[in-house]
């Protein structure tokens, strides 16, 4: 019972290390002319970048590099349980060749993705192939020492390792550093496996700092984001409560006293009436200008191009609007966009002390799109983010789309506000 | 006269068109959709339209747009487009094409029948019914830095107002209590300090007025 059960586990063990020889030797039969082939053709294409051909070479050269790499993690996490993540930015589908090629190559991923490569085709190679050659070539000695060496050692002694193979004795010697490779190979090979895809974690893996920080600005953002809606829905909430909601109960008494009155005292009863029409109006105006604080209409209705002009209608300055946006972006950049240009021209209106404003949005095509929105007035300057001016709501509201916003306000003026969101267009 | 309505929502539509029906309009249709209304304006041949500025099926400015190609097709066809809000940006594409026979009112303005009817009236004959917020808020824009306007006596303010909504001078002079003498001397005395030509014509009146408030915004 014991013995058999000995002799099973031998026997997983022996395919364990047999399958981990095989997977090196293909690994590194795979490895070096991938390697290399990919290296080199990286290298061309964006050698030829600056005379147009790796414009449109490179995002073909480069999707083969990360398809190759990302074959690597499939075995690595397949055959050894080696999680290795990927973090490449995303490419535009319809992009030009021009915006892929930079969007790929600004990408660090990508220069990660090219080291890579060098070393795999060197330490990646020879550690891929030792687990092969330590079982095979061990094999190779016990055939050897069988009697193949009375073959191979016909033009002098075959040298098996350090042994020079030429006769009986030798080849018995030769068998014995056999042994010793087969029981190293026995007990190593399936971590010389292991190894070699640690190996490749170590340098393709995306950097820990580069995610920890990620991860830090995403917890942030995501809480302000949290706060700042909370605190828009107990907003909303005693709008309503104190507002319309207060207007229609009171609508509703005025009908049910002149329900009453209707017959004793005509006279009053139409005061009343005026009176709860008035209620319906009020009520009305109050729910309009609330709508227009959570999401104004002429944006749903136009997108924000049109909805900045409307708002810039409403300035008591002269306010020139410049749009230029080839389609409209997801709502919800399109609600913070609005606000955050809505919050800055207020700003500008109140303490600038400006006669006139201009706003300019425009969607750049760099790297995955972006929206960039820069508004000027001609004040007196000396605008800080975070000097209690609303900026700086302005600036936690756009983190919570990776947006960033940035003030030139020299004393004296004039003050340019710029901010960009990362957004595509539709 | 012949009306072509356009309401999604079925208790205002049903509202409208008993209000109008009620007023002696016939209506010709009462469609709840934008495909709908541009196909009624077309064949129907109404002599006004009362339009929605949002309808289905996308539920942006279906209505407006629907309307504005309407005008291009047949220039000058009446239309009042009613909202639930109003904005200049639409106001202003709406009279751009200076060919008269155009409204823009809030919903709210349906409470008061008389002053509605008479404001679908007004663009059916070819003149103009803009809502009060939206010449409120051209005056409050202009009044800050625009010396002519300060010039303006409060009650010629008052005038102009009701002139830029479309009124004629004896609607004016009705609402005011005064004669309507009275208020075509302040309308002659505005055109002056505005350095306007006067025209006897209602409608030209109203919108260069509208043009000169609009001015360079």
């Amino acid at each position: 019972m014991n013995t058999n059960t000995k002799s099973d586990s031998l026997s997983t063990r022996a395919r364990a290390v047999a399958l981990a020889a095989g997977r090196g030797f293909v690994l590194a039969l795979v490895t070096l002319p991938g390697a290399v082939l990919c290296f080199t053709l990286s290298l061309v294409s964006i050698a030829l970048v600056p005379i147009g051909i790796g414009v449109v070479t490179t995002p073909w050269v480069l999707t083969g590099v990360r398809a190759f790499a990302d074959w690597r993690r499939v075995l690595a996490a397949q055959w050894c349980g080696v999680r290795i993540p990927s973090a490449y930015r995303p490419v535009p589908e319809g992009a030009n060749p021009w915006t892929r090629t930079f969007g790929m190559l600004r990408d660090p991923a990508t220069w990660r993705d090219l080291r890579w490569l060098l070393v795999d085709m060197t330490a990646g190679f020879a550690s891929a192939l030792l687990p092969a050659i330590l079982v095979f070539y061990a094999l190779e000695g016990f055939v050897v020492a069988a009697g193949l060496w009375r073959v191979m050692s016909d033009g002098g002694p075959y040298w098996y390792a350090f042994v020079p193979v030429d006769s009986q004795p030798t080849a018995l010697a030769a068998a014995a550093v056999a042994a010793v490779y087969l029981v190293l190979g026995y007990r190593y090979t399936p971590a010389l496996l292991v190894a070699h895809f640690r190996l490749t974690r170590a340098v393709l893996g995306a950097n820990q700092g580069e995610l920890a920080e990620r991860v830090r600005v995403l917890t942030e953002t995501r809480r302000d984001a949290v706060d700042t809606s909370a605190a828009e829905l107990r907003r909303i909430e005693r709008d309503l409560h104190d507002g319309a909601q207060a207007r229609l109960v009171a609508m509703g008494m005025d009908l049910g006293t002149i329900e009453m009155l209707l017959d004793k005292d005509p006279a009053k009863a139409r005061q009343l009436l005026a009176q709860a029409r008035q209620s319906s109006v009020d009520a009305l105006g109050e729910l309009r200008d609330l709508v227009r604080g959570i999401h104004p209409p002429v944006l749903a209705e136009r997108g924000l191009g049109d909805a900045v002009r409307a708002l810039a209608l409403r300035l008591p300055l002269a306010t020139e609007v410049n749009v230029e946006l080839g389609g409209r972006a997801e709502a919800p950049v399109e609600s913070a966009a609005y606000f955050a240009v809505s919050e800055v021209l207020t700003n500008a209106v109140k303490h600038s002390g400006a006669d006139r404003i201009w706003v300019d949005l425009h969607h750049v095509k760099e790297g995955a799109g972006m929206l960039r929105i820069s508004v000027t007035d001609n004040g007196k300057g000396g605008a800080a983010v975070g000097a209690g001016s609303g900026l700086a709501g302005v600036e936690r509201r756009l983190g919570t789309f990776d947006g960033v916003l940035a003030v030139s306000s020299p004393a004296g003026g004039p003050t340019m506000v710029t901010m960009e969101i990362p957004c595509e267009l539709s | 006269m012949r009306v072509v309505l356009a309401e999604d929502l079925f208790l205002l539509r049903d509202g409208l068109v008993r209000l109008l029906e009620a007023h002696d309009f016939e209506i010709a249709a009462a469609v709840e959709s934008g495909p709908e209304l541009a196909q009624a304006l077309a064949e129907l041949e109404p002599d006004v339209a009362v339009v929605d500025v949002r309808l289905p099926p996308t539920h942006t400015d279906e209505g407006l747009q629907c309307a504005l190609q309407a005008r291009r097709d047949r220039p000058g066809l009446p239309v009042l487009v009613l909202s639930q809000h109003v904005e200049q940006l639409y106001a202003r594409e709406l009279l751009a094409d200076g060919n008269g026979g155009v409204g823009y009112l809030l919903k709210d303005r349906v409470f008061d029948a008389e002053q509605f009817v008479d404001g679908v009236r007004r663009v059916a004959a070819g003149g103009t019914a803009m809502d009060p917020q939206v010449i409120q808020q051209l005056l409050s824009r202009r009044a800050a830095d625009d010396r002519p306007l300060g010039r303006l006596t409060p009650r010629e303010r008052e005038v102009l107002e009701l002139m830029a909504q479309g009124r004629s001078n004896a609607a004016i002079a009705g609402q005011l209590v005064v004669t309507e003498r009275a208020i075509a001397k302040h309308t002659s005395n505005i055109f002056t300090k505005l350095d306007l030509e006067v025209s006897d014509d209602d409608n030209r009146r109203v919108l260069a007025v509208l043009a000169y408030l609009d001015q360079g915004r």
